[in-house]
């Protein structure tokens, strides 16, 4: 018993290791290689979460829809409505220089925030949605479904690392990560910068949708006030610097280390004394704070750090 | 008209001057540091528990008890530049704003862990309006708000104009190289820089929470609109990022007013959405804002 309690122990850390993987992979998508500061990871991830429950949910007089669709439909639609998220998000920010963007980028998961508490027709407000499907929900039930979940999202995670890596040693990565170390130099060498950045912010952002849209389905339920935005934002950058920005292997590196870091402090904190267990959460983002300070003054360049693919010679 | 003076536009001028006191540090960091300072939000939060606690072993007023929670906040900004920011002073500006998000999160967490995580008020009750000329009802707490503003914004323009280290501050903001060929000790300004943003940040984050309550998210949820202020006053000017605050601050307020018919012009769900949208159209239509500061 006390195996088996592990053993799931286990492997819901590694279903949540595995959707902070491809939010991870997403924010190296836009930082390291397109060197664009997104602080509103939260906010895309919600957008993703939210599109996938309504698509997949069944008819509800609570929020729009539900559409009753099949899972792969909601989770394609939380990639596009995320991703045109990002779009216009993008066609107004991506000018902006990092410092401003970053400063935007706050606005932007804030807006998306007052949005989904705001809206009650598109997402009954506060009371959140419930009676999200799980994929296979009807055959296995219980831990079975744990683990085929498991299975599933690191499929996900798979699926992504190898997009990722594809644009990563692509013309188009190249051209990226030339704009990222020079942009002047990029932008003489005739390359448009802007629509460039364009993309990488798009394509990241849709990522991001997945990524939430996967915590749906696996939680069963949403509410605004279920996931606190800013500790899911800043972890996925804590991951990032950690792993190796710029590197896909290191942002799933960093994604895994930083969750089971996560994971292993709050066994530890449940050992405090009773006057201190309701602080423990406070303890842990401590740590992590402190753990990101020193990552970016010792392992700036992470646990496997960014190496360029080599030029052929032709 | 009077409605609108009482319930808009003086309720305005006073988060406006929360705003204000806030973004003169960010403005300022920003000049010399040159870096978007992200816990500065959180260190408002800082001053204002400092004050909180003072208030409990001393129960006066708690604006007379403001230099405890402004020695605070100071002694935390001068920590985490010391151990924090300043090891990657000689980096890509980014990684220090990357810092300072880890930084915001740190404090949050330690007035989390010592102040708890619910909202607490400095002095329970409710204190009735004061009534002028038998139309303008102000509360006591905005009206002294207001005023301290006033008084601390006239201080900081003659320090910065008239003191020897207020115009060495100003010549680091405007032209670094310059500044330090001609002597200037740049350590020393950057550590009056922190002192003050910090001392008006714990101000602001005291009428913050006096106005509403003391919570740990409290400096999180202004940050957005005094990097909005700090933009619109132009970075580098603390005089522009008063006028930034104190516009945001009315702008906020009064779009929720019932301009034209019954409706307010916009919810006033969405009104922290106000100081985003002026912030992204200043950027890129006059991203030097509007007292002439410096482009990044």
């Amino acid at each position: 018993m006390e195996m088996t309690g592990l053993l799931f122990y286990l492997v819901s850390i590694l279903i949540a290791g595995g959707i902070y993987a491809i939010l991870c992979l997403a924010l190296n998508v836009q930082w390291g290689m397109g060197g664009l500061f997104n602080a509103g990871i939260a906010g895309f991830f919600a957008v993703g979460a939210y599109t996938s429950a309504i698509v997949t949910t069944a008819v509800s007089n609570r929020h729009l829809g539900g559409f009753d669709l099949p899972i792969p439909f909601g989770l394609l639609a939380a990639m596009l409505v995320a991703g045109v998220t990002g779009w216009a998000v993008a066609k107004i920010c991506v000018r902006l220089k990092s410092d401003y963007l970053a400063m935007a980028s706050v606005g932007i998961a804030e807006i998306l925030r007052l949005v989904i508490v705001n809206e009650a027709w598109l997402t009954n407000g506060s009371l959140g949605i419930s009676g999200i499907p799980r994929p296979f929900g009807d055959l296995v039930q219980g831990r079975g479904a744990d683990l085929v979940y498991l299975a599933m999202v690191w499929l996900c995670v798979l699926l992504v690392y190898v997009l990722c890596q594809r644009l990563y040693v692509s013309p188009w990565g190249r051209t990226l990560r030339a704009i990222r170390d020079n942009e002047d130099s990029a932008r003489a060498a005739g390359k448009d910068v802007d629509w460039f950045r364009l993309q990488t912010f798009v394509i990241g952002c849709a990522i991001m949708g997945l990524a939430g849209a996967l915590s749906a389905h696996y939680f069963k339920f949403l509410s605004p006030s279920a996931t606190e935005p800013l500790l899911v934002t800043f972890l996925v950058w804590v991951m990032l610097m950690a792993g190796g920005s710029g590197n896909n292997k290191g942002a799933i590196a960093g994604a895994i280390l930083i969750w089971f870091i996560w994971s292993a402090t709050e066994i530890l904190t449940g050992r405090l004394p009773p006057e201190w267990i309701t602080r423990s959460s406070y303890i842990r983002m401590l740590l992590v704070g402190l753990l990101l300070q020193f990552v970016l003054q010792r392992y700036r360049s992470g646990l496997i750090p960014e190496k360029s693919p080599k030029l052929r010679s032709d | 008209m009077i409605d609108f003076i009482n319930l808009y536009l003086v309720p305005g001028l006073t988060i406006g001057s929360v705003y204000a006191l806030g973004a003169v540090g960010i403005s300022m960091i920003f000049g010399i540091l040159r870096f978007a300072h992200f816990a500065h939000g959180d260190l408002m939060t800082i001053g204002g528990y400092g004050v909180l606690t003072a208030v409990w072993f001393i129960p006066i007023h708690p604006l007379l008890l403001l230099p405890f929670g402004m020695a605070l906040a100071i002694v935390a900004a001068l920590a985490v530049d010391r151990f924090f920011y300043r090891p990657l002073r000689q980096l890509p500006t980014i990684y220090t704003v990357i810092a300072s998000f880890g930084v915001a999160l740190i404090f949050r967490s330690l007035a989390q862990l010592f102040w708890s995580s619910g909202n607490q008020v400095f002095v329970p009750g409710v204190r009735p309006p004061v009534v002028l000329f038998d139309t303008f009802r102000i509360s006591a707490l905005h009206a002294q708000v207001i005023i301290l503003t006033l008084i601390i914004a006239v201080a900081l323009h003659f320090f910065l104009t008239r003191s020897k280290l207020g115009r060495a501050m100003r010549a680091v903001s405007d032209e670094p190289e310059l500044a330090s060929v001609a002597g200037l000790d740049t350590e020393r300004v950057v550590r009056w820089t922190w002192v003050i943003g910090a001392a008006l940040a714990a101000a602001a984050g005291v009428f913050a929470g006096m106005d509403t309550s003391m919570h740990p998210n409290l400096g999180w949820n202004l940050l957005l609109a005094m990097f909005a202020a700090a933009v619109l006053g132009g970075i580098g000017k603390p005089m522009g990022a008063i006028a930034g605050g104190l516009i945001i601050g009315i702008a906020e307020e009064t779009v929720t007013y019932t301009w034209f018919g019954g409706e307010p012009l916009i919810s006033p769900s969405y009104k922290s959405a106000v100081a985003f949208f002026i912030m992204v159209a200043l950027l890129l239509f006059r991203p030097q804002g509007l007292f002439k500061g410096r482009l990044l």
